[in-house]
């Protein structure tokens, strides 16, 4: 099976600093693959090489695109690479106010990718917009609402609707459920899972929260320093860590 | 008069607008900057108008100024005097006698022709500007063709009030290419800016941008297939002419609070008129 993403010694220098350095693996379409390491372990650095938004200062990132196969989006044309985030690729920002239109209804917010890739029709958008809501447990009713007005968790879900809306392919998260209450993240993850599992998504999903691996990812990369110490099947990581910083990890002895 | 260059401006800044032009001219729709120049009058009074009609002007041009339709308005008679002063320019309120029209706010009733250049002052040259105000990024959607946002807006419209609510600065697609914001003229003249026989240029002074169409451009007005767009107007006659195919201001025209529809054009107007055309309110 070809995978649906490829990524190869991926690695990003900030200055001297380095951010992740020689990261390589293969996500498989289905797969989930959490990323876990302690803050500036290069997981958001990562992570943003993969999605397009930092360039790699080496490695490829190669995408098994719809029309053309493998591609690597790094050195594909900005224009196609644009076109890939808004309609086969989603990302889900910690901050949902980084990844929603604050301004614009919670109809315009879903309805935007739907528009951005050429819907003309008002009340098929708003259909779909507002079946969305009801997919993320945000009442049909606040639809013509703004961001602004909805609780931390629900801006959350609206950010994820607004990405899901358009049937991305490959979703990244960063950090989904942090800054969330403890019992909110509980109720953001059960969705996630049900999302992940009806949907059939591929996703990579940046996290300091082993919790939310356990529940979400099928497979594992630790990070330390820019560098993947251990990786593998999510439950074997966790309930037999190999490498000493893989156990510390998991024995919660980092307090991360 | 013979203190000044013709036209006010130095003959290198004509030259420098004119080729922001041309490019305009080359790429309908898109935005070209050019370095604007101090004018003699605030910001806001048409000062990208102003350098736009200074650097197509000729000693045989007849320059018309209109500010909502009207010719006598302070902002439509001060740039005339204006270029009457520094160009000698011949002026007239005439639309079909002009051969160059400066305008705020609207595009003239009567067809114009082949010959005649249209140049629009512009307030805010970026039709993304209101969903997205990273200049970076708007340029990078115009260059990528991402015009998903211009919807939005119109998306917006409709789930507060609706219908597309949005009546003056209605955005067109040019030429099937560029999305490019009209100036704050009503929407009811959108359908006149494509396929005009005259050129129409834009000039934006405090955003240093030009933009053009040139003539017989398509100019297509954005809307959803199941809300089209509508070039609307008040629903009534005008009270001086009669015209019914013009667009209106409304007047209060005493202290009862008397209202009354009157063609915004004021020469197409009186031209009515002048040629016997009465409305009900007309002495
Ligand atoms: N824009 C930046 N400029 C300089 N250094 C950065 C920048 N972003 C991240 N870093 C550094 O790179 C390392 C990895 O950061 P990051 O990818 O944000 O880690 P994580 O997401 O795991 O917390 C850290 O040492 C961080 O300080
Ligand atoms: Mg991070």
């Amino acid at each position: 099976m070809t995978p649906l993403l490829s990524v190869q010694n991926i690695t990003k220098r900030y200055g001297a600093h380095i951010g992740c350095a020689d990261v390589s693996f293969d996500l498989y379409p289905g797969e989930v693959m959490g990323i876990v390491g302690e803050s500036g372990s290069g997981k958001s650095t990562l992570l943003n090489c993969m999605a397009g938004h930092l360039t790699p200062d080496a490695g490829q990132v190669v995408f098994d695109t719809r029309t053309d196969g493998p591609r690597d989006t790094i050195t594909m044309s900005e224009p196609e690479r644009r076109m890939l985030s808004r309609t086969d690729w989603a990302f889900v920002h910690q901050h949902a106010r980084d990844g929603l239109r604050m301004g614009v209804s919670a109809g315009g917010n879903v309805g935007e990718r739907l528009m951005a890739v050429g819907e003309r029709h008002y009340g098929d958008i708003r259909d779909k917009a507002t079946d969305w809501l009801g997919r993320v447990e945000i009442d049909a009713a606040r639809v013509d609402d703004r961001p602004t007005t909805f609780s931390g968790g629900m801006q959350q879900r609206l950010q994820i609707a607004r990405n899901l809306v358009t049937g991305p392919r490959l979703v990244f998260m960063d950090e989904p459920t942090g800054g969330l209450d403890v019992s909110v993240q509980a109720r953001l993850l059960d969705l996630l899972r049900g999302l992940v599992r009806d949907m059939g998504l591929s996703a990579i999903i940046v996290t300091h929260d082993l919790a939310v691996v356990r529940l979400l990812a099928d497979r594992l990369m630790v990070m330390k320093s820019g560098c993947v110490v251990e990786a593998g099947l999510t439950d074997q990581v966790l309930d037999d860590p190999q490498h000493a910083y893989s156990q510390l990890l998991v024995s919660s002895v980092l307090q991360v | 008069m013979n203190d000044y260059n013709f036209a006010y401006l130095d003959e290198q800044t004509k030259r420098m607008i004119r080729r922001a032009i041309l490019k305009g001219l080359a790429i309908p729709g898109y935005q070209v900057p050019f370095a604007s120049r101090e004018m003699p009058m605030p910001y806001g009074w048409g000062t990208g108008g102003v350098q736009v009609s200074a650097a197509v002007l000729t000693p045989e041009d007849t320059f018309k100024v209109i500010d909502q339709g009207a010719d006598d308005t302070t902002n439509a008679v001060s740039i005339r005097t204006f270029f009457q002063r520094t160009a000698g320019v011949a002026t007239t309120t005439a639309t079909r006698d002009a051969t160059v029209i400066q305008t705020r706010h609207r595009i003239p009733e009567e067809p114009l022709t082949e010959g005649q250049i249209l140049v629009y002052q512009v307030p805010i040259p970026e039709p993304l500007r209101f969903l997205e105000p990273r200049e970076s990024e708007t340029r990078k959607m115009h260059s990528l063709e991402e015009y998903g946002l211009m919807h939005v807006k119109l998306y917006e419209d409709i789930s507060r009030h609706g219908h597309i609510a949005t009546s003056y600065a209605y955005p067109v697609k040019v030429e099937g290419r560029y999305v490019m914001d009209p100036s704050p003229i009503p929407k009811f003249d959108n359908p006149k800016l494509g396929e005009m026989a005259a050129i129409q240029l834009f000039g934006a002074g405090r955003e240093q941008r030009i933009y053009a169409l040139p003539p017989y451009s398509q100019a297509v007005s954005l809307d959803f297939e199941d809300h089209p767009f509508e070039a609307s107007k008040a629903d009534h006659p005008c009270g001086m002419c009669g015209a019914v195919d013009s667009y209106l201001d409304e007047l209060i025209v005493d202290d009862a609070g008397r209202r009354m529809f009157v063609c915004s054009d004021t020469d197409y107007c009186e031209a009515r008129q002048a040629a016997g055309h009465k409305g009900k309110d007309a002495a």
